[in-house]
Formats: C-alpha cells, structure tokens, sequence
C-alpha cells in the first residue's frame, strides 16, 4: 500500500501547471497595481569605458509626468553592491565600465513620460581604451579576483612520462539567459519606512541585503515576495538586485509604488551573461591512451565587476577533468576583468566551460594519434577510489556504468556504421557522431550556502500551508516540496497549498541554484513535516491509549497503529491535537553534512554527491550551405531514485537543448567598443521547435541515489546542459568527413558561419 | 475610437490607433494571460487569435499582439488565452498539461493560443500542421520535446474533426466555449448595423503608412503610436492575387500567408511551401504584406529577394496617380527607394513562368527557421537544351538593398553549365556585390555562402552533374 501510495506521488504533473496554461500564473508585471504606481526607467552609459565629465538632467526633470531623476547622489546608503564583492556601482558616478551601465533613474507617471524625458538628458563621458578580450585583460593585469589553482601529482615530472603530448587552445562563447520573462521588479512602500518588494529572483537574500544597504536601512525592513519566474537560468540569481535597487530606491524615497521592468533589449544589454573563456590545455598519454597528465589555464571573460565570477571560476577548476581519472592536473583559472557587463550565473556555472577545454584536449589528441576520441574517453572513465583534482574520493562513479548502458543500448557499433555508409553513399551531405560523458558536482561550493529553511503550518480543518526558501522559475519545485509533504503526512496533495517564497516567513536563504533547491529545501521541509508528524502521533497514542513503541502511519489520511487500521482520519487527529494545544506548526532547518572545503589548500569534499550521464549525439550536415540538423541524442542519465520522473525528464530535455543551444547558435556578438550587437531576439537566436534534436531518448539508470538526495532523487537541474557539448564535437566530425584536411578550431559555438567556412577551408 | 469583439465581450477602444493592441489587453483590460516576451514579433508568448470576415467566412489568424496596431483590430475578433478558458479545461491546454509540456510557464498561454488557431483552421490537421502554428512560439525550458508530444495529441484529438461546421464540433467537443458560435453573426452585425464607422484621422500629428506593422512597430513603436497612422492592412483594393494575360497581379496588402495560401501561386511554384517556412514564422506570415517587405527595403527582405528573381515590377500609387517601375531599379540605396512619400505599392506584377521554367529561393540563417537571413538567394532560369536562356538571379545580406545580380545575369545568358562558366560567374557576382561584417556574420562569409546558394540553387535544377561536383571539390 505504501509502495502504491509512493507511485501515485511519483507521477503527479506539475501542479503549476493548469495556472500556466490557462494564463492565470502571476508574474510580476501581472500583480495587480496599486493606484498611483510610477515607472523606473534606467539611463545607461552607451560607451563602454570613460569618465563621466558632466550629467545634466535639469530640463527633463521639468517635464511634465516626470516625478524624480536619480543619480549617484540621491542613494541614502552605499552605492557599492555585489555578493561577492562590493565593486559595481548601481549608479556610475564618475567613471563608466560598460555600455549598459547604469548612471540615472528616471521615475515617471508615465512609460511616455519617460521616453519623453530621455531626449532632454545630456551625458558626457571622456572616452577611455575598452577591453573585451580576457586574454589581453590578464596581459594589462586586470583581475577580479585572486586567479586560483587545483593541483593533483605533479604535471611537471608526468610530462616527461607520456608518449603522446598535445597543446592547444579552447574558446566558449557566452550565452544570454534569455529567460522569456525580462527581469524585473515592483516596489511599495508600507508603515514604518519599510517596503514590500516584488522580485523576479532566484536569491530573495541577496536582493533584500543588497536593497537594504543601498538604502543604508535593516534587512528586515525588506520584505521580498516571489511567487514564481519566467525562467531565471542563473540570470536572476544576483543580477535581479540591480533592478529591485532601483524600484525599491524610488518607492522608498518617494513613499510611492514604483515599477522597474526592462524592455527585452535593455535587459540584454544591461545584464550578464555566461563568462566566455579562451583556455590553454596541455594533454600527455601514454601508449595505452591514458591520460596521465593534463594542464589547463583559463582566462574567464568576467566583465566590469566581480558579481558571480569568482565562484564560477572555481566551479570550472571543480569540473575541469570532467568524468576522467587523471593522475596528474594542474589547473589554473583567471578571472579576467573587461568592459563587458558583469557576466554571471548560467545553468552549469563554469562547469561546462571547464568540461568543453578537456573534452577538447581529448579529441585533439584522439585526432593526432589516429585513434577513436570515444577509445579515449572510455578507456579514462573514473572509478570509486580515485581523487578528484580537489581531493573528495571518487565514492558513487556511474561513470562507466552510464558509458556502457548507453552504447550498449543503442548499440554504438551500428550507429557509426550507418554513417560510415551514409557518409560513402552521400557526397554533399555528412553525417557525425559524438558521446559526450558527465560528472557533475552537487552543493554549493562556498559550504557555508548550503542550508535551507522551511516553514509549515496544518490548520486546524486539515489543509496545509508550505513555505520555503526555494523559488519556483519553471524547475518544478513547487511539485517536488507538495510530494514531500503528502508523503510525509500521507495525506492528498489537494489539501496542501504552496506559498509564496518570501522573506518574512522564511530567512536568509540561499538562491535557487545548483541544482541543489530540491535537495537544501526539501530536506529542510521534511525536517519541518516530521516535527509536526510526530507531535501527532503523540496524539493518536494517547487517544488510543497506547504506549509509546508502538507504531503509528497516516496513510490516505486514515490513521493506523501497528498496521492496523483505526477509525480515525487525519482531519480529526488535527482537531484533536489542535484542541489539546499542540503546535500545528513547525520550522524545519537542514545544513548538508559532511561536506567542507579548505581554500587555503585547494582540497576537501565539497560535494555532497556527484550525478553521471552520458550522451551519443547524432548530427548531419548541409555541406553545401554549412547548415546542420541535430539527428538524435541518447542519453543514460543517473537519477538516483527520482521523485518525479516527468519533471526530470523535462529537466533534461530541457537543459540538453539549453546546451546544444549554446554549442551551436547562440552567439553573444559584441564590437570592439563594447557593444552588445546580439541585443534582440532578431540578432540573438535561441533553439526554436524546428532545430532541437529530431529524437531524444532519456534512459533512467536506476542506481543506488545518494542520502544526501531528497528521498535519494538525484539533483537534475545542470548536469543535462553538459550533454549538449557533444553537438559541438559531433558537428565538428561531419565536417572532417566532408574535407579531412578542415581546420577546425576548438572555438564554440559552431555557428552555420563557422562550419561553412570549415568546409571550405584548406591547410595550407 | 476601434470598435472589436475582445474574446466574448463587445469594446470600443479610444487609444490611439497606432497604439499596440498587446499594451490594451494587458494595461487597460489587465488581461495578464498574454504575456510580453520581446515585443519584436520574434517570441510568441503575446499570440492572439484574430478572426475576421474574408469573403463573408469568417477565418481565424494567429498574429503577434506587440506589433498589431490596435486599428487593426477594428471589425474583428480578437482572442486571448481568457477567450479560450472555460470552466473544464480544454484538450489543448489538457495536452500540456499531461505531456509536462509546460515549466516556468511565460510562453505557454502564447503556445495554448497558437494550438487553439491550428484547431480552428480549417487547413489539414496533422501533427506537422500543428507543429508549423507554433513555429513562432520559442520556449526558453522544456527543449520542446514535450511539446511535440502535446501537438501530436491535440494533432489526434481533432482526427474526427468535419470540414465544415468546424465551430460546431469544437465547441461541442469542449475544444471553445460557446460564445464562439456567435461570433460571425455578431461581427457581421457591427458592419451591417453602421456601428462600425471609419477610423477618424487625427490630423495634428505627422502622417505614417502601416501595413502589417511587422517592421515599423519592431524599429520606431512610439512614433507609430504617436503618429497619424495611415492604416493600410483591412484596404480590400490592396488584397488578392488575380492572373491577367499572362501575368500574376499581387496586391499590395497580400500577407505572405494569403500568397502562400493562392491556388494560383501555388500552381506557379511547386515548392513554394519548403520556401515558405523559411520566412518567418506563421503569425508574422499572417501579419507581414508583399508591399511592405519591399517598401521596408531590408537588404535581406525574402518576399523582395523572391520577386527580383521574378523580374517583377511595383505599381506605385498617389491618389488616381500610378506608375510602374521595375523591382531591380526600386532601390537607390540603404533604405532608399524610388517611392515618394505619399506614394503606397497597390500592385506586384510577374510574368507568370512558363511550366518549363526553373525556380528556386535559398536562405541561411544562425537558426534555419525564424530568423533573418545572413544570406537569401532566388533564382529563375529558362534552359534551351543545354544552354541557359535567361536567367534572372538575385541576392539578399550581400548589398546597402535587396541586389538583382545584372552582371552575372547577363554573363550566364546563352553559356553552358561548366565549370569555367561557373567560375566566371562567380567572379562577376562577387564584383556585383559588397557584403558587410555584422550580428549575421563577417563579409568573407557571406562571400562565400552566397557562392554556395548559386551553387544550391543549380543543384536544385539539375543535381550534382560532374561540373557542379569539379567546381565544388577543386
């Protein structure tokens, strides 16, 4: 009965999902608003480095419809914000950093208003050189941070070892978030000089410190609500607070709700993207193609100011061996300051960009010594009892596990094959393959982020309230949480309501993100349930009189005691409780244990567990017009034991075309100077339903799962974006199948640009 | 003041008409369901459904409410995803909810609304169909295979559904609420009962024409707003395409859909449906008119690179006033033609192509559908044996305006297909033209890419002889 009852939680849909489809989900700009609301428009540098010789907004002040122009000046406490570090004005005061940089706000009863307004603002800024290249950024020395370096053996004496020694070089692109809902966020004033915020952000502590110290006021002042986002995909971990900074000082100051929500392109070019990086590797095998060193340095684009980077930088030297057993690493990273904005959270957080260097060094080395890079890449796998460069043992690898099960299941031999013949058959039309392995870290890596809070309350008619630090962007949080509870409560999802993520019920939380919500939350709400759970069994033993060993199970809302049915429901167990003055409600915290990571050492076990996949990915392309299509994806993804299959699956769907989407047509354009040209959905282009993989096929390894796993269902947020890599090296073999002689540099994302002029290229 | 049935309610709007109808729905109705993603017609997450009398039926179109000016509502009936919800949930909106078809959620009404028009359509109702009405619905979660799965049910739920009495099943079979039964008797009472009267001019402000608004409303929306918009889409002289001894007569204000959706045209190009699809997506095809692609004068506009190779001409009008001039010599520069300002295009004119003619359109984008081109191409060619007869060739993303490749034409006239020849031709064309590096890429590719499309276009004709094959692997 329990296993059955279990089933039916597992395939619940998305319980957002009815909101969704009917258009009755709130977003921000959908909150009703209040009488009086103004409009936050943001006036930005459009030179990427100068100094600000004069502001004159006198005559637009004037107009009519304009309420307040903002600068530097009218900010009450610090202009500095930035979680990591405080380096990035929210307004620029004397000098520019970026086009898109923020130097005035116009507040205004009116969008026309402020349109108005904008013409009659005069700017001067003294142009200074603009630098958008990492690699020149590091020669000028410009950095964010402390470059950082994970070392394992010693590469210097390995070297000297190896048979096969490659050096090369390796280029990712950025890629816009492109979340469909902009950012945005809608400000009121309440009593006591406090404010209510309405946020699109993944990190609701984030926005409410930030707020309250460029207000120089206490964060519980701050009341930030979230219900849910159209799409985050790290964009709106710390980069919403710009924009609550802004709607939050107008409303604030002016005691008048204030609405700050971007135009698509102010967004694009106002905001971050995934750091771009250009890295160096160094690759040595020896005659049994075992990787037995590997030297990598990165130069990560981080734009003008730290945001996230610095953590990004150390989630790439985290993954920089990807799912490989590598006696000897030396890995470098640079955070490399340029006039970009300040690039930040993506689905994958540095990982994929560390992962595409080695895969890249394997398949150069593959390629000189004449061998298959899939012979490579099995014959490198890792295995329980070896390290990670950063010392955690390898204790849980389905590295092998999932290699073997995906090339066995759709037969590998056969698909290469088919396109042998293919390739024999067709002269103007080539078709390639890739596999593509993933190991992927879960925590956060700063330990310190990894808890979580939640509150419950049971009315006393029965039903439920929930509320958590985690926000709902789309992931399926909302659905995972409600699973926990009626699992917990053995009651009906029907009776238990979601709240809002809000700060005032639930504190100091940490943002939505690596992939760890499920885990952090639902832990921390299953900690909340169990307290409540077990006040009431208390209750039903001393209704029934019976003594504390035995067992009491609330199943299907019906009460039983030692496997026996009793005639009692959960309805009335909470009356009763709530008659005999017991809590009905519970805070439930949880910290991840075990984990912890020296920095001062570079080693430790930062993660609580590791999730594997790999994927085959079939391509064929167009050599005539340098177009390709993506044929399939297979994939054997390790999920532990998931909680809800169909919103896994979604996840990896979704994050898979995510990844090919940044392999292949997202390309982040800027000019010399600084300026965004992919600044619209026109210039900047997403997988549309046309060019995602014809076929995929998600296989669930059912395997062990981990403790530290929400009912031991595997985080599955970023892993799958990885899996798109392979599109990249899968392209890139078509290509050579056309003209053996292309040169093809290890730079993504292969645009139609790039491939065609790869096919049409000769070593000379 | 815009008289229109907005879902089952009757309005009258005193916004300005050139406002967009996607800012009435949302901040003066608060109908929140139609969301904004982009406001440049590229998202599809502010789809509605907009059903109007043509030839007294009335047919339902998907458009994109961010560039629809709210004048263009007038008369008709306009639909957002609250127009579709009933007290159950419909099959449509079923599907994605059982396929997980939706996450964060932000362009699932657009998709629900799109899926809605493919049912309403009275077009075939396969999965493809249903796949082509949201081809201009992007969705940032899912990677869409969940949606497929939902657009193969919705394709299966409507199986049974009749040719005609199409409203009647739907509603019957809970697909629309009830009120849709009423609405063609309800729009043709607005115009019978002189309700309707014609848009007033608003004469203190500067004169702007708009047709389709699919570029206008993208680029300069609060001039469009703020402007005397000149409204030319509802002009019934601008619609219809009619054959007059031997030539096709296009009118100005034909959308790419209605062209496409021409027995005539259709007859004329065999293929055009795999050109089709690469211009667009199907709410800015049902927007978008033939003049206006031309009047636009984007460098890599597809309609004007398809009609250059037609050798076509535009019938330019002011007042009784007309005069035609040929495509090839419309252009004087960037985003200069030969038209005056108070002059509109009424007529596109082609000699319709004998059956033996040769036809074809090729486009590369970044992303193959949906996107604006690095580089089109069209092609006609006439053969006498071996020889070409005439050719007429034209490119797009290569030149300041769309380029009819004169030069090349003219070398190829009476040559063979050989290798030399196409080395030769190549050499004129690249002297023909000078593209620019930018977001669609660097000069030196779309050098070559246009190489390759006259190369694709002679594949298309005649596959890959042993010249093609020399001219490409040496």
């Amino acid at each position: 009965m329990i296993a059955e009852q279990i089933n039916t939680v597992n395939t619940i849909p998305n319980i957002d999902a009815a909101g969704h489809v009917t258009g009755r989900s709130i977003y921000v700009d959908d909150i009703p608003v209040m009488h009086g609301t103004l409009v936050a428009k943001i006036i930005d540098s459009k030179l990427g480095h100068g100094i600000i010789k004069k502001i004159d907004y006198s005559k637009a002040e004037m107009l009519e419809g304009i309420v307040r122009i903002f600068s530097a000046k009218d900010i009450p406490g610090q202009n500095e914000i930035g979680g990591i570090i405080a380096d990035e004005p929210l307004l620029a005061e004397y000098k520019v950093l970026f086009q898109g940089q923020p130097i005035l706000l116009i507040v205004a009863e009116t969008e026309d208003a402020a349109e108005e307004a904008i013409k009659n603002i005069i700017i001067e800024i003294e142009p200074l050189p603009v630098v958008i290249d990492p690699r020149e950024a590091f020669r000028q020395g410009q950095l964010l941070c402390k470059s950082r370096t994970f070392q394992k053996g010693n590469i210097a004496t390995a070297f000297t070892t190896c048979k096969y020694i490659f050096e090369g070089t390796a280029e990712t692109g950025g890629q816009e978030h492109l979340y469909l809902e902009t950012q945005g966020a809608y400000a009121y004033p309440v009593e006591g000089d406090s404010l209510r915020l309405f946020s699109s952000t993944q990190g609701l502590r984030h926005v409410q410190e930030t707020v309250a110290h460029v207000l120089g006021i206490g964060m519980n002042k701050i009341e930030v609500d979230v219900t849910r986002l159209g799409g985050g995909f790290g964009g709106k971990e710390d980069q919403a607070a710009m924009w609550a900074c802004m709607a939050s000082l107008a409303a604030w100051t002016l005691k008048r709700p204030v609405k700050c929500i971007p135009h698509r392109m102010e967004d694009m070019r106002m905001t971050g993207k995934r750091n771009p990086y250009k890295s160096d590797y160094k690759i040595g095998l020896d005659e049994n193609y075992k990787i037995i060193a590997y030297e990598a340095t990165y130069y990560q684009n981080g734009g003008a100011s730290a945001d996230l980077s610095p953590a990004i930088l150390e989630r790439t030297l985290f993954h920089g061996t990807n799912s490989y057993d590598i006696p000897n690493v030396q890995l470098t990273a640079h955070s490399c300051k340029t006039n970009l904005p300040p690039n930040t959270a993506f689905r994958g957080f540095g990982g994929p960009q560390g992962m595409f260097v080695i895969e890249a060094a394997i398949d150069h080395a593959a390629k000189e010594a004449g061998v298959e890079t899939t012979l490579i890449q099995r014959a490198n796998l890792m295995v329980n009892g070896t390290e990670f460069p950063y010392g955690q043992i390898v204790a849980d690898s389905e590295a092998k596990h999932c290699w073997d099960e995906v090339v066995q299941l759709h037969n590998l031999d056969n698909i290469k094959q088919q396109i042998e013949t293919f390739n024999k058959e067709n002269l103007l039309i080539k078709k390639g393959f890739s596999l593509m392995p993933v190991c992927f870290g879960i925590s956060f890596t700063n330990t310190m982020m990894n808890q979580a809070r939640a509150l419950v309350h049971v009315y006393w008619d029965g039903t439920v309230s929930v509320s958590t630090g985690a926000v709902e962007m789309g992931q399926g949080i909302n659905t995972k949480m409600l699973q926990v509870t009626a699992k917990t409560f053995g009651i009906s999802t029907k009776k238990i309501k979601l709240e809002t993520t809000n700060t005032t019920r639930v504190a100091n939380t940490s943002p939505s993100a690596a992939s760890a919500t499920s885990d952090l939350n639902g832990k921390a709400l299953l900690n909340a349930c169990n307290q409540i759970m077990e006040r009431l069994k208390e209750v039903v033993r001393t209704i029934f009189n019976e003594a504390e060993e035995s067992i009491v199970n609330i199943i299907d809302e019906q009460v039983f005691i030692n496997g026996v049915q009793k005639d009692l429901s959960w309805n009335e167990v909470v009356k009763q409780a709530f008659f005999k003055r017991v809590n009905l409600s519970a805070k439930g915290h949880y910290a991840t244990p075990v984990i912890n990571f020296d920095k001062t050492i570079e080693k430790g076990h930062p993660f609580a567990y590791h999730v594997y996949g790999t994927a085959i990915t079939v391509v064929t392309v167009d050599c005539v017009r340098g177009t390709y299509e993506i044929d399939a994806v297979h994939a054997v993804h390790d999920f532990g034991t998931t909680i809800n299959r169909n919103i896994d699956l979604g996840q990896i769907e979704g994050g898979l075309v995510q990844g090919i989407g940044w392999m292949t047509m997202e390309e982040v354009v800027y000019n010399g100077a600084g300026k965004l040209l992919s600044n619209a959905l026109s210039t900047y282009k997403i997988p549309d339903i046309y060019s995602v993989p014809k076929e995929v096929n998600i296989h669930f390894l059912k395997t062990e799962g981990s403790d530290l796993a929400i009912f031991k269902s595997k985080a599955v947020g970023e892993p799958p974006l990885m899996y798109g890599i392979g599109a990249f090296f899968a392209i890139r073999n078509a290509i050579l199948a056309f003209n053996p002689a292309a040169i093809i540099p290890y730079t993504a994302p292969i645009t139609p640009e790039k491939v065609l002029m790869a096919l049409y290229s000769k070593r000379s | 003041m815009v008289q229109f049935i907005l879902n089952n309610q009757t309005v009258t709007a005193t916004q300005a008409k050139g406002s967009t109808i996607l800012d009435y729905i949302r901040y003066y109705m608060r109908l929140m369901g139609t969301k904004i993603g982009c406001r440049e017609g590229d998202c599809g997450a502010c789809t509605i459904l907009v059903g109007s009398l043509e030839a007294d039926k009335l047919v339902y179109r998907s458009m994109t409410s961010c560039l629809m000016p709210l004048g263009n509502a007038q008369g008709k009936h306009i639909v957002t995803v609250e127009g579709i919800n009933m007290q159950n949930i419909s099959p449509v909106q079923q599907s994605i909810i059982d396929t997980n078809g939706t996450q964060c959620g932000f362009c699932t009404p657009g998709f629900v609304v799109s899926l809605t028009g493919f049912i309403l359509g009275n077009k075939s109702t396969t999965y493809e169909q249903a796949v082509a009405a949201i081809d201009g619905n992007i969705c940032r979660c899912t990677g869409y295979k969940s949606i497929e799965r939902s657009a193969k049910i919705i394709a299966g739920s409507i199986a049974q559904k009749p040719e005609s009495g199409t409203t009647d099943w739907l509603v019957i079979n809970g697909f629309l609420p009830a009120y849709f039964l009423n609405i063609e008797n309800r729009l043709r009472e607005l115009q019978i009962t002189n309700t309707l009267s014609p848009l007033e001019n608003d004469t203190g402000k500067t004169k702007t024409i708009v047709a389709g608004g699919t570029d206008i409303v993208v680029q300069r929306p609060q001039m469009v707003k703020h402007s005397n918009v000149e409204l030319l889409f509802d002009t019934r002289i601008l619609r219809g395409i009619k054959e007059e001894e031997g030539q096709c007569i296009v009118g100005g204000g034909v959308t790419v859909t209605e062209f496409f959706e021409s027995p005539l045209i259709q007859r004329i190009f065999p293929a055009l449906a795999k050109h089709i699809k690469l211009v667009s997506s199907t709410p800015i095809r049902n927007m978008a008119t033939m003049a206006g692609n031309i009047v636009n004068a984007s460098p890599i506009g597809d309609m004007t690179v398809f009609f250059l190779a037609l050798d076509a001409s535009v019938v330019l009008a002011r007042d009784s006033q007309q005069r035609t001039v040929k495509l090839k010599n419309f252009y004087k520069g960037y985003k200069q033609t030969d038209k005056e300002a108070e002059e509109i295009i009424i007529e596109i004119l082609f000699d319709i192509p004998s059956e033996q003619t040769l036809f074809n359109f090729e486009k590369v984008s970044k992303r193959t559908n949906l996107d604006i081109a690095s580089v089109n191409s069209a092609c006609q060619l006439q053969m006498a044996f071996d020889t070409i007869e005439t050719i007429h060739l034209s490119a797009g993303g290569v030149a300041p305006f769309p380029k009819y490749l004169s030069n090349t034409c003219a070398y190829l006239q009476g040559k063979k297909l050989e290798t030399q020849t196409l080395e030769e031709a190549l050499k004129i064309v690249n002297a023909e033209i000078a593209p620019i590096s930018d977001a669609r890429g660097s000069k030196e590719y779309k050098q070559l890419l246009l190489r390759q499309l006259v190369i694709a276009h002679f594949l298309q004709f005649f596959g890959p002889t042993e010249a093609i094959k020399k001219f490409l692997f040496q």
